[in-house]
């Protein structure tokens, strides 16, 4: 194998990542739907945490989608 | 910034830094990412004047603008300080919007992202990081390293604690400064790489005319998305802060 196809595999490797991503913001707003549900009134409060937790978890998607660029453009 | 009908894609291109302001700027190596944060600077005192020169008792648009922006970050800081967080709205303040205003910019067409460097970025956490450590420890003198041995902690697991902790707090710097940096890169090349299958695929002809159009659909929708990025990340930089600050004040 030639490095610049180990290179293309390395990178969608790294995307693995994404599954776990996944389940996280799956997680984060399945929880959102039924707290909010269950007491409508901590919407405001609720709602905050939620985007937080969302931002918190993105960042780990694209810390992969960093390392993929590392590999492939670097 | 296209890829003017070639077969392979430059996303990275985009992020190149070029002297700005004419022969004045390339002899002290003034870049467009310098002008940005002026025009960041500018524009957030600009915002911050106009709105608070009317002082009416009614406000008008300016100033509710202005009184809502205060609200906001002194709700922040309180709530994830305590009440010694009014010392640092200030900080706080000023982060937020510099980051905002950077983020927002970079949507606008030929405007530059200065927070899609990662030089920026890290310069802003390690100011950050130098910041919460020199609270804590005029807040708490020596004591402060008792903060990275939690109470309770079994004697046997106490180097192990100490390691960890010592780790999760230097890897503050890293986390904060490559999520904003990655957010900001990552959605720029997401918006060129679209950019880029537009072009392309409408040089192949009448097949390539509908995936064309819906990559500008995509595209339009992305920037959209790119505007909740922008203060999304610019919210979470000042929250962290804020959280940060509130381990420094009170340890734990």
């Amino acid at each position: 194998m030639d490095l610049a196809s180990a290179k293309m595999i390395g990178a969608g490797i790294a995307m693995i990542a994404l599954g776990g991503v996944g389940i996280g913001m799956g997680t984060i707003f399945g929880n959102l739907v039924s707290s909010v549900a269950r007491n409508p009134a901590s919407r405001d409060s609720v709602f905050g945490l939620a985007i937080l937790g969302f931002a918190l978890t993105e960042a780990v998607a694209l810390y992969a989608l960093v390392i993929a660029f590392i590999i492939l453009f670097v | 910034m296209s890829a003017e009908g070639s077969s392979s894609i430059d996303a990275l291109g985009q992020f190149k830094l070029t002297t700005a302001l004419g022969p004045i700027g390339a002899s002290v190596n003034f870049t467009q990412a310098n002008l940005m944060m002026i025009v960041a600077s500018v524009l957030t005192l600009g915002l911050l004047w106009l709105g608070m020169r009317p002082r009416a008792m009614v406000p008008g648009r300016f100033q509710a603008a202005a009184e809502l922006a205060y609200e906001t970050i002194m709700k922040m800081c309180v709530d994830g300080i305590g009440h010694e967080g009014k010392k640092f709205f200030p900080i706080v303040f000023t982060l937020f919007f510099f980051i905002l205003f950077g983020n927002l910019l970079g949507v606008f067409p030929y405007f530059f992202t200065f927070n899609s460097h990662i030089a920026i970025t890290l310069s802003l956490s390690l100011f950050v990081f130098v910041l919460v450590t020199v609270v804590a420890l005029r807040e708490h003198g020596l004591h402060f390293f008792s903060y990275f041995l939690p109470k309770g902690i079994p004697g046997v697991l106490a180097p192990l604690m100490v390691a960890i902790e010592l780790i999760s707090y230097l890897s503050r710097i890293i986390s904060l400064s490559v999520r904003l940096f990655a957010n900001m890169m990552a959605g720029h090349v997401m918006l060129e790489v679209f950019a880029s299958f537009i072009v392309m695929l409408g040089g192949i002809g009448l097949l390539g005319y509908f995936p064309a159009g819906l990559s500008l659909v995509v595209n339009t929708g992305l920037i959209g998305f790119e505007l909740l990025v922008a203060s999304l990340q610019a919210y979470v930089f000042a929250v962290l802060t804020c959280i940060y600050l509130h381990d420094a004040v009170h340890l734990h």
